[in-house]
């Protein structure tokens, strides 16, 4: 029996926080699709250099991470005391708060609230915590269609497909690829369809317009939440997000215990940071902040749902609680060289890239991904990307010393990933690692950077065969 | 005593009488964090904080590199401008939108606040005034004044026109933050809407107003 108080996983059988895979045997698939690999790459070079861009016009960029990076471990610290404040003024100010221990409970409790409202239908505003607990799959399992109202959701749900980025998750899909989906699943679509992005902007408003008019209830996530003051804020760019949050009678939002922020103020810190770092933008297009309901204006009821759903068992974890101090920007994502070949689907988890690798092992607990945090080469380009600062090197070696492999294996996979990174290594791996082999001495004469795998222990327990068949073989 | 019930939950007494989950989850969080918390952060604010009165000349910059489209005038100015902008279509206005704002002879509908979405739908325009706008990121922020109305307004029309007077302009978002009333509904506009989720090409205008027009009045 699971004893009150004591930090728990993210439950199996249900969500998406596990792959159908390891990642070395799902990676495999995604290095053969040259397609995913080439719009992946197209799309993570775009936003870097945006990025790039705008970060590079804020002279205190440096002293804006230290403030983003100082008020999460605050928060860390605080959590229990601040979620209780945040209760306090969102039920002032005439919002309903409810708890859900884990992901069965909060589908448990969305689907009877929407019940309640006598409602078949939602609109929905993409929202990493309801995708991570498998909301849709619940609500449809209870006769309720979810419709994503998000463009790139809406992709992804049409063409029956998985998200593969946090912040574009239908970045493996090119112009034709959509083309073709819309011609094929959206219903009252033009035939005429062509594959100009504003042409296919233009059918998915058409399609969704009155759907967001006549349908009365919501679901979104929350990217901020501030327990001085009961506000919520959603951050986007399409209007999705404002018709969501503004059109229906209904309003569920369902958020991650860890985005609460102390205080109003703290959001002159993320709102700097969050928009720079993600879509490279000075700002995104829209922001919406509400603060339970306002007569007259908006959803007339509104309704909480915080969710553990493992970020106990997270915080628990002295090292591998500032996983949780993420605001899912995605710019580790981006500038991810593991990341940029395999493409996100094949992390398994709603969470891909580098936070992925650290963040999924956390919550299911290390034995249900422990292929994960070996899903990167330790280059550290995720850290210095991080607008929180998150340590995400220090938290893979963290979790390797956790994950239950075979020595000879972890380095091998490790070292999989690195050459991952070095794209003519990738070759020269093969050779050195049978060269190490014949010589029978510890991995004297590799070449950098693999000389520095000689200094640890397990290289001459690689398994009897080259880089490349292991990796076949995965 | 009874040795075969369940062990009694930690229950902190502030809980008490609350729901199982909540007091679940909270008792989880305790669990977690342990007896030795670690001491709250001291944050570190060394960036930049509000500095006041913001450039409107870079407000314009950036509202047009957002594709949103800027008008200089003054305040007597500001009927010319709209009468040309509506070119004739009808417009939705808030309920405090200043009337000599309005072109003489204009088709506008006032909210009273009982105008269906079907209503508001149905007009092409709408016209309000803002609350702050952020030149450092080429944003304006509406909260719901009588000269902005509720939030359905600006949502459901193709165009918004948007009228900011410079004294309104501020430098950046700590100095929109220091203004803003935290309790009222709150959108922060930043061009009009848009997306990259097609070959990360930005096209403006998904489901919001797919034209934005600001009214830069001195
Ligand atoms: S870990 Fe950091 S860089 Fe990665 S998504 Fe989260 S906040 Fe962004």
């Amino acid at each position: 029996m699971t004893f009150l108080g004591m930090p728990a996983r993210a439950p199996r059988g249900v969500g998406h926080l596990r792959g159908d895979q390891p990642f070395p045997a799902a990676a495999r698939e995604a290095l053969a699709n040259s397609q995913l690999r080439r719009n992946v790459g197209h799309a993570t070079t775009t936003i870097r250099g945006k990025s790039a861009a705008v970060i590079g016009e804020l002279p205190d960029w440096q002293q804006l991470r230290e403030a983003g990076s100082a008020i999460k471990a605050d928060v860390m610290a605080r959590l229990p005391e601040l979620l209780k404040q945040l209760e306090a003024r969102v039920t002032e100010a005439g919002g309903v708060v409810h708890w859900a221990a884990d992901a069965n409970e909060a589908n448990a409790i969305v689907t009877s609230l929407v019940r309640a409202t006598g409602s078949d239908r939602v609109i929905k505003v993409k929202s990493m915590a309801t995708q991570e607990i498998g909301l849709n799959e619940a609500l449809e399992a209870a006769g309720i269609a979810a419709v994503e109202t998000d463009l790139a959701e809406l992709i992804v749900q049409l063409g029956r497909d998985k998200p593969s980025h946090i912040l574009v998750p239908a970045i493996h899909r090119n112009r034709a690829e959509i083309r073709e989906i819309f011609l094929r699943a959206m219903p009252g679509v033009d035939p005429a369809l062509t594959d100009e992005p504003r042409v296919l902007a233009a059918a998915a408003r058409r399609y969704l317009r009155e759907t967001f008019l006549s349908t009365k209830v919501a679901v979104s996530g929350a990217n901020f939440a501030i327990a001085e003051t009961g506000t919520l804020a959603v951050v986007e760019s399409e209007g999705n997000g404002r018709m969501c949050l503004t059109l229906p009678d209904t309003l569920i939002t369902v958020m991650g215990i860890e985005k609460v922020l102390p205080t109003w103020q703290d959001l002159e810190v993320f709102l700097q940071l969050l928009p720079r770092s993600s879509t490279g933008e000075r700002m995104n297009p829209y922001t919406t902040m509400w603060t339970g309901v306002t007569p007259g204006d908006g959803p007339q009821e509104f309704h909480l749902v915080l969710l553990d759903n493992g970020r106990s068992a997270v915080l628990a974890d002295s090292v591998g609680r500032q996983a949780l101090h993420c605001i899912r920007c995605s710019a580790c994502l981006n500038v991810c060289p593991v990341y940029e070949r395999t493409g996100g689907h094949a992390y398994g988890s709603v969470y891909p890239g580098p936070i992925g690798a650290v963040l999924s092992p956390q919550l299911t607990g290390i034995e249900d991904n422990a292929s994960l945090p070996y899903a990167s080469s330790l280059c550290g380009a995720c850290f210095d990307a991080c607008p929180v600062k998150i340590n995400i090197p220090e938290l893979l070696v963290h979790l390797r010393n956790q994950a239950p492999h075979p020595a000879a294996e972890r380095a091998a996979m490790a070292a999989a990933a690195y050459t991952m990174d070095h794209p003519k290594l990738y070759a020269a791996a093969q050779r050195a690692a049978k060269l190490a082999r014949i010589a029978g001495r510890r991995g004297q004469g590799l070449p950098r950077p693999l000389s520095g795998w000689t200094a640890a222990r397990d290289l001459p327990e690689l398994p009897k065969e080259t880089f490349r068949q292991w990796w076949a073989k995965r | 005593m009874n040795n075969h019930s369940t062990p009694a939950p930690l229950r902190p007494e502030d809980d008490s009488g609350a729901g199982s989950s909540r007091d679940l989850v909270l008792g989880r969080l305790r669990a977690a964090l342990g007896d030795q918390r670690p001491a709250p952060a001291e944050v570190p604010r060394a960036y930049q904080g509000p500095a006041g009165a913001g450039d409107a000349h870079r407000l314009a910059e950036n509202l047009a590199d957002y594709h949103a489209t800027v008008h200089h005038c003054s305040t007597g100015g500001i009927a010319a401008v709209i009468d040309r902008l509506l070119a004739g279509r009808a417009a939705v206005v808030p309920p405090g939108l200043p009337e000599g704002w309005l072109p003489p002879g204009a088709t506008v509908l006032r909210d009273d606040g009982h105008l269906t979405h079907a209503q508001i739908a149905a007009k092409d325009v709408v016209i309000t005034a803002a609350a702050v706008a952020i030149a450092a990121t080429g944003t304006i922020v509406l909260d719901a004044s009588l000269d902005q109305g509720r939030r359905v307004l600006t949502l459901l029309p193709d165009v918004h026109v948007c009228i900011v007077h410079t004294d309104q302009v501020v430098a950046s978002v700590p100095d929109a933050i220091a203004r803003l009333e935290p309790g009222r509904p709150l959108t922060w506009i930043s061009g009009p809407s848009a997306t990259s989720d097609i070959e990360l090409d930005r096209v403006e205008g998904v489901h919001g107003p797919r034209t934005l027009h600001v009214l830069l009045v001195t």
